[in-house]
């Protein structure tokens, strides 16, 4: 089973060098604006020997994480609220929803010149950019627990804890976890879309001062450590998923 | 807190009419149950209206008491009410001589509920749904789990502990409902069409079950059914609904001896409850 989901991967990844190579060799693009997988491999290489690519990574990824803790953190909360109580939710929809048609990029700029050019701007960006999907997935699932086994505990004088602990926790854990799983990727974007607008650090940053000097296959590799970071958190989800939700 | 008016108020008897004179049976002392004047109108999830209308009656200690009526009565809804899930639209329900508020539910009631679905946590296993009652008053662990394995038992699901409810048969899903509403001893058991899902055999060996729980354990039992049969089997009493909204049409005692076995049906007696039955519900439809 293993096995053979590896020769898929081998197959896949074989497949993505190929129409890389040939779009290169066949392509209208002159040479040095298209690296082949050779130079961005060797260029992979010289940045991670010399330190930079890690010091770059670790910014990303601690910005990311933050970004994303704080993000559901508040969106749980703020979740939990809503699906509790109907009013509170007909007072906020309207601004919660309006929230979302804001592009990131368009107030990204004003996060970072409130808050500075540092971390903390970039994990506000990450957590504005979190919260949404986790929120509506936090409302969802809160309210996926059947009316039946809400009568149930009602019938047994549960708490108010022990009805979230033991019915509504483990009934909206699936859905929870589907909003995580897409608030870890946006995370990833939110942090570069933050870098971009101002950093002197960060997997953004890099491409950005990358692609200021023409160091093309350095963009490349920036860009292929952020799209395994994004993956990394999506599979680490997932895998929570698979282990926490039993049936 | 409420105190409750005892159901001795002079009741005009043309309210009841056949009724009222059947109510002979019910056992010395106080009610355990009593229900004055409920009223209930409510839309239930898909939009309809379900109903009751000035209801009366009260309930005693260790009676076996089933309802009867057309689909629509109002039946589900009177179980609510007695478990206090629901508010009355008028009228009032109580429980040991105390109107079912939110604040006497918490300290007082002891009710066991079962459902016409099993209602099981499909993410907890077959013990683990047994054990949710007693988790819920913090029983001890050791205790609860020695519990849990004698219910268990009880109802014949011997091996199946670890299994999830997706993995049982929808009779076994619902001997695990009847398992947990047994779990923490409950004084009150009220039963909503529980054997509803089970072919004809489960549901008599069921049915022999619960008499015998029910006798063992001293409970009183309320329960919700469409089989005349199963309800004279079963039955000190029974309440028979009219349809839409749901009055009392009959409240009939059934006087067959105990301990009583399948060759029963067969009897005149039994035949003849059983006409009466039929005949109170044919006149509703």
């Amino acid at each position: 089973m293993l096995k053979q989901r590896f020769f898929f991967l081998l197959i896949s990844l074989g497949l993505a060098l190929a129409v890389w190579w040939a779009v290169r060799e066949f392509g209208y693009l002159p040479r040095f604006m298209l690296p082949s997988p050779l130079d961005v491999w060797q260029r992979f290489w010289t940045a991670f020997r010399d330190g930079s690519l890690l010091r770059h990574s670790l910014v990303t990824l601690s910005e990311v994480l933050a970004g994303l803790a704080a993000g559901a953190s508040a969106a749980m909360l703020l979740g939990y609220s809503l699906a509790k109580s109907p009013a509170l939710e007909k007072v906020l929809t309207p601004y919660i929803i309006a929230s979302q048609s804001i592009p990131v990029v368009a107030i990204a700029p004003l996060l970072v010149i409130w808050f500075g050019p540092g971390w903390v701007s970039k994990v506000m960006i990450c957590s504005l950019i979190v919260f949404f999907p986790v929120l509506i997935n936090t409302v969802v699932g809160m309210r996926s627990a059947p009316a039946e086994l809400r009568e149930l505990m009602r019938s047994l004088q549960a708490s108010r804890w022990q009805t979230f602990w033991l019915l509504e926790a483990p009934a909206g854990l699936p859905v929870f976890l589907g909003g995580l799983r897409i608030g870890a990727t946006l995370s990833v974007i939110g942090a570069v879309v933050g870098e971009f607008v101002g950093a002197d650090s960060g997997l953004g940053y890099l491409v950005n001062a990358a692609r200021g000097i023409y160091d093309i296959p350095l963009v490349f590799v920036a860009v292929m450590v952020l799209i395994l970071m994004a993956m990394a958190l999506y599979g680490f989800v997932a895998w929570v998923e698979s282990v926490a939700v039993k049936h | 807190m409420t105190t409750c008016q005892p159901n001795d108020e002079p009741q005009p008897a043309a309210d009841l009419g056949a009724a009222a004179s059947n109510t002979a049976s019910a056992g010395a002392g106080s009610p355990l149950l009593a229900v004055h004047h409920l009223s209930a109108v409510f839309a239930n999830e898909t939009g309809g209206l379900y109903a009751l209308a000035d209801l009366s009656f009260e309930i005693y200690p260790q009676q076996f008491v089933c309802v009867l009526g057309p689909s629509g009565s109002g039946k589900s809804t009177l179980l609510r009410l007695l478990a206090g899930l629901l508010k009355p639209t008028q009228g009032d329900v109580c429980y040991e001589g105390e109107v079912i508020d939110q604040r006497l539910a918490a300290a007082r009631r002891n009710v066991g509920f079962v459902f016409q679905k099993a209602n099981l946590m499909p993410w907890r296993t077959v013990s683990e749904n047994i054990l949710l009652p007693l988790e819920l008053q913090k029983v001890p662990r050791d205790l609860a789990q020695s519990k849990v394995a004698e219910l268990i038992q009880l109802v014949g699901l011997r091996g199946f502990e670890k299994a999830r409810p997706r993995e049982l048969s929808g009779g076994m899903a619902q001997r695990v409902a009847i398992a947990r509403a047994l779990a923490h001893d409950p004084d009150l058991l009220l039963l909503d069409e529980p054997f509803g899902s089970l072919d004809a055999l489960t549901r008599e060996r069921m049915g022999a079950e619960l008499l015998r729980i029910w006798q063992a354990r001293q409970k009183t039992v309320v329960m919700v059914t469409h089989s005349i049969a199963e309800a004279l089997f079963l039955a000190d009493r029974v309440l028979v609904l009219t349809s839409r909204p749901g009055r009392l049409r009959l409240d009939l005692t059934v006087d067959l001896p105990r301990p009583r076995h399948e060759d029963m049906r067969y009897t005149p007696q039994f035949g003849g409850l059983a006409r009466q039955i039929r005949s109170a519900i044919e006149r509703i439809e």
